[in-house]
């Protein structure tokens, strides 16, 4: 077991960097503000139209910056070294991972969502299917980091990795999409969107329990070469 | 048991044994495709709704069948990659990746070649069309990522690891994607209940299926024997077989 001062060193040290290195944290915010602006100005300004297809805009604007930011998810820590380190350490790698994922999260997805609610009003959203909107995000948002870090760690290996990644990802963020967009366009039109966001649920503690593991795996292959 | 896996798994025992097992299948695959062909396009009667459009199911239907298995099969090749490190596992992965894609895209194209007289559409946003075609692209994540990693060992793995978390998505796409949207005719073929098909139609089809299992076989073959000699070409069962071809 893991005794909590280490724990915590760990904690702080991954909350130290990433906030050392805040302007990495901007550039996914940029685009996701930037890929929302360009569907209005694509599309056309009709409200009627906007509002139909604005919780597909988010989702899809949020799916993609959180694709943009995985492939330094790792990056560094491959390049100078500090990988192969974490992977002999003696302490467990899964839980290192959690932690550099739950740091991740924190400093580059959640002020992405902080920032849905200036979006979608924009896009002419009512308070109570941002509402919905809000725990969308917050329930998929986590599985779309794991499965792509699973990702983003098999391709450490390559150094141009950027295409092949959207390849082996943009597939499996299918299901968190159409789960996603179903439940507010269910809020939107009336219906209560319990069904889709328990399915976002399950698949949040199914990626949860089950992406770590092929996480280490892939990490140890990658170092291994 | 697993002394006789290792045996099995050596490339010299495996390149020896596919070379004499090869001719047998073509011979099975030329029959049953035969059979096949002949009991679907001739002897079965037309059906009453479709005409003689509906024969294209006895090239669909198997191709979609196959276009999952092969993905099902890869992922147990990984699994066995993974867990026993057997090499063998590795290169019969990513030589079904191919055959696997084949599959799918055949599956796509004929579905759409039959839709644009039944559906009147080459193309509808149907859950089971976008589910293989998802399916598609799972196959092409596999062979990208093998192609773009250097050292084979290496990708290997990564590979891997890439068709058991696919493996794991791919019931929650499917069902994903049916809940999304759906015009797709239901299953007429099923394991557990009665068949909604005549017997008439229905033999050519698992005939049919059949011979596309061997064909699959036959392809894993060739492949994997070209990809034994890519990997290992100075090997010394290479050299004692090509010895044995030229003294022959």
């Amino acid at each position: 077991m893991m005794q909590l001062s280490k724990l915590y060193l760990l904690v702080s040290s991954e909350f130290l960097t990433a906030f050392r290195n805040r302007h990495e944290a901007l550039n996914p915010l940029l685009f996701f503000v930037l890929v929302c602006l360009l569907f209005p100005l694509g599309i056309g300004p009709s409200p009627v139209l906007l509002n139909t297809i604005a919780p597909g805009i988010i989702w899809c604007a949020a799916l993609l910056a959180i694709l943009m930011s995985l492939s330094n998810l790792f990056r560094t820590e491959y390049e100078n070294g500090t990988l192969e380190l974490m992977v002999l350490a003696t302490h467990s790698l899964t839980v290192l991972v959690i932690i550099k994922l739950l740091a991740h999260w924190m400093l580059i997805v959640l002020p992405l969502i902080l920032l849905t609610p200036f979006i979608a009003s924009a896009l002419g959203m009512s308070f109570d299917v941002q509402l919905t909107l809000l725990s969308t995000l917050l329930l998929g948002t986590p599985v779309l980091l794991l499965v792509g870090a699973v990702m983003a760690t098999l391709t450490l290996v390559i150094p141009q990795n950027g295409m092949l990644l959207a390849l082996l990802v943009l597939p499996l963020y299918v299901p968190v999409l159409i789960f996603g967009t179903s439940a507010v366009n269910a809020t939107a039109s009336g219906f209560s969107a319990a069904g889709p966001l328990y399915i976002l649920a399950t698949l949040c503690v199914l990626s949860l329990t089950l992406s770590p593991f092929a996480i280490v795996a892939a990490l140890k292959t990658g170092v291994s070469q | 048991m697993m002394k006789w896996l290792h045996t099995m798994a050596s490339s010299a025992w495996f390149y020896r044994f596919s070379g004499r097992v090869i001719p047998w299948l073509m011979i099975l695959f030329i029959a049953l495709l035969l059979y096949g062909l002949y009991g679907g396009l001739v002897l079965a009667p037309a059906d009453y709704q479709q005409g003689d459009a509906f024969r294209i199911i006895y090239v669909h239907v198997p191709a979609a069948w196959m276009s999952l298995f092969i993905y099902v099969v890869m992922a147990v090749y990984g699994f066995i990659a993974l867990v026993w490190r057997i090499k063998l596992a590795e290169v019969l992965l990513i030589s079904s990746a191919p055959v696997g894609a084949a599959f799918t895209f055949l599956a796509l194209v004929t579905g759409s070649l039959w839709g644009k007289p039944m559906w009147g559409t080459w193309w509808s946003w149907d859950a089971r069309l976008t589910s293989e075609l998802l399916l598609l692209f799972l196959y092409f994540g596999v062979m990208g990522l093998y192609a773009a990693i250097e050292d084979k060992r290496t990708a290997s793995k990564a590979v891997s690891i890439l068709t058991l978390v696919g493996v794991v998505n791919i019931p929650i796409i499917h069902y994903s994607v049916t809940w999304w949207n759906t015009l797709h005719q239901g299953s007429t073929v099923s394991m557990t209940d009665k068949s909604s098909m005549h017997i008439d139609m229905l033999a050519p089809l698992l005939v049919m299926a059949l011979a596309f299992k061997v064909y699959y076989g036959i392809a894993l073959l060739l492949r994997t024997r070209t990809e034994l000699i890519e990997r290992e070409p100075n090997s010394k069962w290479l050299k004692a077989i090509i010895e044995e071809k030229i003294n022959d």
